[in-house]
């Protein structure tokens, strides 16, 4: 709809022109360049450093980007009552919510880009040639892409209703936890009391399994990534992030704004 | 009033001179410091497990981190001279490969710098053993790990019936070289024959990129190449002797009785010595330290 | 048809650190506005008048009660296209210039691009931001800033608008040309209801007011009716007066000041024409006869006095 496409562009705008982003993405190309001095110590070992650390970096800055603007946007938005005349005008709340994520995601996208030309050129120093980016490199780039997006997706639905510190945190406490929700199913398992073992499973399924997304050591060693996993993991981003902003509308929906 | 006009020089001198008090200082503390600082500061974490476990999904790049950490503990404590038996390098290795199984150069890296005896390496050829296998098992179809086992019963354990047989399992492998298999044929009966060392020496030299692997490699064939020289020269003097009657005092000697058409540089370009013994021995400068006879026993 | 219809309004905000604790920022209601009228929402600090106006505007929701808007139930988002509001202490996107944020505004409510620029065009001129319109609005001072809000609750030409403390922050010229921007507004057969503490503002703008305090509704009709003006007493001016009138009129009444060579006396209605023959009687020049009224900040003096109100500070 319209309105969501205007909150949508409007938010990428202000996102644009807040400078955190700058810094943001100035430090990634800085550590991807870094990965290059890296790899002279083992002339074999270069590519893998790059990837490795080149990749990484586009997840974390990315996470960082998408938690700082993400919150930032959102709250101050509340904050300093922007949105009272947003929603003055006749826009539904669910539009808003979608309007700002739409706007965040295209932020997103452009960054993620960004980071990734620099992470090629840093490959293609490397490997002394220019060539085609590979395809395995380009999916791996997509999946981090969709983690961020997710991430972002949650740093909308804790902005809803707390405050900016605690949606950071509860947002990059959901990253790592998400990262590790294989580790704690089998922590689970190892416990061999099952309450337990089903608890694990339950909270394996709910929390958002971050790992999903992450083929990085996988691409660095030229392993192929599985076609089936190009849809399987857009699904699962797709359905997971439906629900959060589903749940983000509602929150917002009935909240008394201040 | 603008006070900054007039205070900004000196204010800009202040900080150049502070900087570099700050530069001179923190040197200062790094030497205090590397003094106490044992490098146990890299394994805070010595389960290699534990470390898999809290990379949450980034182990490519802990990976690297960590080979990294082992290549400079090598290569610093061969070049300043610290502790050669690199106590970290197998847990670093252990650790590396534990998070990236697909790091080959790291298990190469063990395969050699675990076994070589000091200063070269840690002289624990079983761990080197340990490692390569490990190599083998997440790396099924890299058969060069087969040949560095081969290459480790062969130098360091001097097991020459094991060395063929794991060059028989590496040249089973249909893109193994046809070196393989004739050195599975061959190296049990034949170990003893300095020729093998050379060549798996140089065979090593010409499979892999690592500068430092490459580094010992060359150092060996070298030392080995000095080896068949001194023989020879040793040869030569002993033939001056029963030829004059005299004990030959320098290679000059030699050079004049026709022996010799100029005075004998080693691989790494550095003379000969003669020694009054009649024994031939490295220049004390030269590099090569693999030399078996080279050097005062 | 009334243009704005509350019901039982009611809204109770938790208080305390379990959120137990109740307070009633707004208690049962019921007010009638009609189109064309120019209304004020009157009380002081913390009386319920913000609150009414984003109950209004479904920024926060009722706990109990309802309320229509141009007829239709104001749950029903559409009824936004027809309004106008501007919040208090309003903050715009500081990162936008005036004109971007206008025409944000404008595509919220859908209108085709060449509307907007023209819509743009008019409102910039009417607030008087045309030079303004290409800077940031973080750079926008406080009554600029004012100035943008209204336009904003203009984009639509909307028949009905909601002005939350409008003159806030305002120069005298600006409360001028806000005042002046209301009556046109009212002139035009918009409905206009705004909110505010300050008096005068009100005095020469309203048709109707409701007076608000602690959540209830003190007082509602045209300010006459409020105030109950009947004529208690006149000032009487007079010049060229000797002080054998002066005597007569000290016996007279009491409130007899002297200025110069002007005179003035506060004379109760009983007494005003024996006063005017006794100044006639000795010679003296009137000048002017004034009716005294009461003026809103006597009745709110008098119905309030010196209570202490509470400050909502945040809420939620």
């Amino acid at each position: 709809m319209q309105r969501v496409a205007a909150i949508a562009f409007n938010t990428f705008r202000e996102a644009v022109r807040d400078r955190v982003l700058y810094n943001l993405i100035v430090f990634a190309l800085l550590l991807i360049g870094t990965a290059i001095l890296f790899g002279q110590i083992s002339i074999g070992v270069e590519r893998l450093i790059v990837i490795n650390l080149g990749l990484t970096a586009v997840t974390f800055f990315g996470l960082a980007i998408a938690i700082f603007i993400g919150i930032g946007l959102v709250y101050k938005e509340m904050d300093q009552r922007t949105l009272y005349v947003l929603l003055a005008k006749p826009v539904r709340r669910v539009e808003f919510i979608l309007g700002k994520f739409f706007g965040l995601a295209l932020t997103l996208l452009v960054n993620t880009a960004l980071m990734g030309v620099g992470f090629f050129l840093a490959l293609y120093y490397v490997e002394g040639r220019i060539s085609l980016p590979e395809a395995n490199l380009l999916a791996a780039l997509y999946f981090v892409f969709l983690a961020l997006l997710l991430a972002t997706a949650l740093a909308l639905l804790f902005s809803c209703f707390s405050s900016p510190v605690l949606s950071a945190a509860l947002t990059f406490g959901l990253f790592v936890a998400g990262s590790l929700a294989e580790d704690l199913r089998e922590l689970g398992r190892m416990m061999e009391v099952p309450v337990v073992e089903m608890l694990a499973r339950v909270v394996y399924y709910v929390i958002p399994n971050f790992r999903n997304f992450n083929v990085i050591s996988g691409v660095a060693h030229g392993h192929p990534v599985p076609a089936a996993l190009l849809w399987e993991n857009t699904a699962y981003a797709f359905l997971y992030i439906g629900l959060v902003l589903a749940a983000a509308a509602l929150i917002f929906q009935n909240r008394n704004l201040k | 009033m603008i006070p900054t006009r007039r205070w900004l020089p000196i204010a800009l001198v202040v900080l150049l001179l502070g900087g570099a008090l700050l530069v001179g200082v923190q040197d200062r503390v790094d030497r205090t410091l590397a003094a106490h600082r044992e490098e146990v500061q890299l394994l805070y974490l010595s389960s290699p497990q534990w470390v898999k476990r809290l990379s949450f999904g980034y182990d490519g790049l802990l990976a690297c981190l960590y080979w990294t950490r082992a290549v400079q503990h090598y290569g610093r404590r061969h070049m300043a001279g610290g502790d050669r038996t690199y106590p970290l390098l197998q847990p670093l290795l252990e650790i590396t490969t534990t998070l990236d199984p697909e790091l080959l150069i790291a298990y190469r890296f063990g395969g050699i710098f675990l076994s070589e005896p000091p200063p070269h390496g840690a002289a624990r050829p079983q761990q080197a053993i340990a490692l390569l296998e490990k190599g083998i098992q997440h790396n099924p179809d890299y058969y060069w790990f087969w040949y560095d086992m081969g290459h480790l019963y062969y130098r360091s354990l001097k097991d020459y019936r094991r060395a063929a047989e794991a060059f028989a399992e590496g040249a089973k492998n249909p893109q193994a070289g046809p070196f393989m298999k004739v050195m599975a044929a061959r190296i049990a009966a034949e170990g003893g024959d300095p020729r093998w060392a050379r060549f798996l020496w140089a065979e090593l030299y010409k499979s892999t990129d690592d500068q430092y692997i490459r580094r010992n490699a060359l150092n060996h064939l070298q030392g080995l190449q000095a080896d068949e020289d001194i023989k020879y020269l040793e040869a030569l003097v002993a033939r001056y002797g029963t030829q004059t009657g005299r004990p030959a005092g320098s290679f000059e000697d030699l050079v004049a009785a026709g022996l010799l058409r100029a005075l004998p540089l080693d691989p790494a370009g550095y003379p000969y010595r003669l020694g009054a013994d009649g024994r031939v021995r490295l220049d004390p400068d030269s590099p090569i330290t693999t030399s078996t006879r080279g050097r005062e026993p | 048809m009334p243009v704005i219809e509350i019901t039982g309004l009611t809204k109770d905000y938790p208080r305390g650190f379990w959120r137990k604790r109740l307070h009633r920022a707004l208690d049962g209601l019921n007010l009638t506005v009609e189109a064309g009228e120019v209304f004020g929402l009157l009380g002081p600090n913390g009386a319920g008048k913000t609150t009414t106006l984003k109950l209004l505007m479904r920024l926060i929701y009722p706990t109990a009660g309802s309320a229509k808007l141009l007829g239709r139930p104001f749950t029903d988002i559409d009824v936004h296209r027809r309004l106008g509001y501007l919040p208090e202490a309003p903050y715009f996107y500081q990162y936008l210039t005036a004109r971007e944020f206008l025409d944000y505004c404008g595509q919220l409510f859908g209108l085709p691009k060449a509307d907007r620029r023209r819509r743009l065009g008019e409102l910039l001129e009417q607030v008087g931001l045309t030079e303004a319109a290409d800077i940031a609005l973080r750079f926008f001072s406080r009554g600029m800033l004012q100035r943008v809000g209204i336009a904003q609750a203009l984009v639509n030409d909307p028949e009905l608008v909601f002005l939350d403390e409008p003159m806030l922050g305002l120069d005298p010229v600006g409360r001028r040309e806000v005042r002046d921007l209301i009556l046109r507004l009212g002139a035009a057969g918009k409905t206009v209801c705004f909110s505010t503490h300050v008096l005068p503002d009100v005095e020469s703008v309203c048709s109707r007011v409701a007076i608000l305090n602690r959540g209830r509704l003190h007082g509602l009709g045209t300010l006459g009716e409020i105030l109950k003006i009947h004529v208690q007493a006149s000032e009487v001016l007079v010049s060229g007066f000797s002080a054998a009138l002066v005597e007569a009129l000290r016996r007279l009444t009491d409130g007899v000041r002297v200025a110069g060579d002007k005179l003035s006396a506060t004379v109760p209605d009983e007494q005003l024409y024996t006063v005017i023959d006794c100044v006639r009687q000795q010679g003296g020049r009137l000048l002017a006869v004034n009716p005294v009224r009461a003026s809103l900040e006597d009745y709110f003096f008098e119905q309030f006095g010196t209570e202490k109100v509470p400050e909502l500070t945040s809420q939620e």
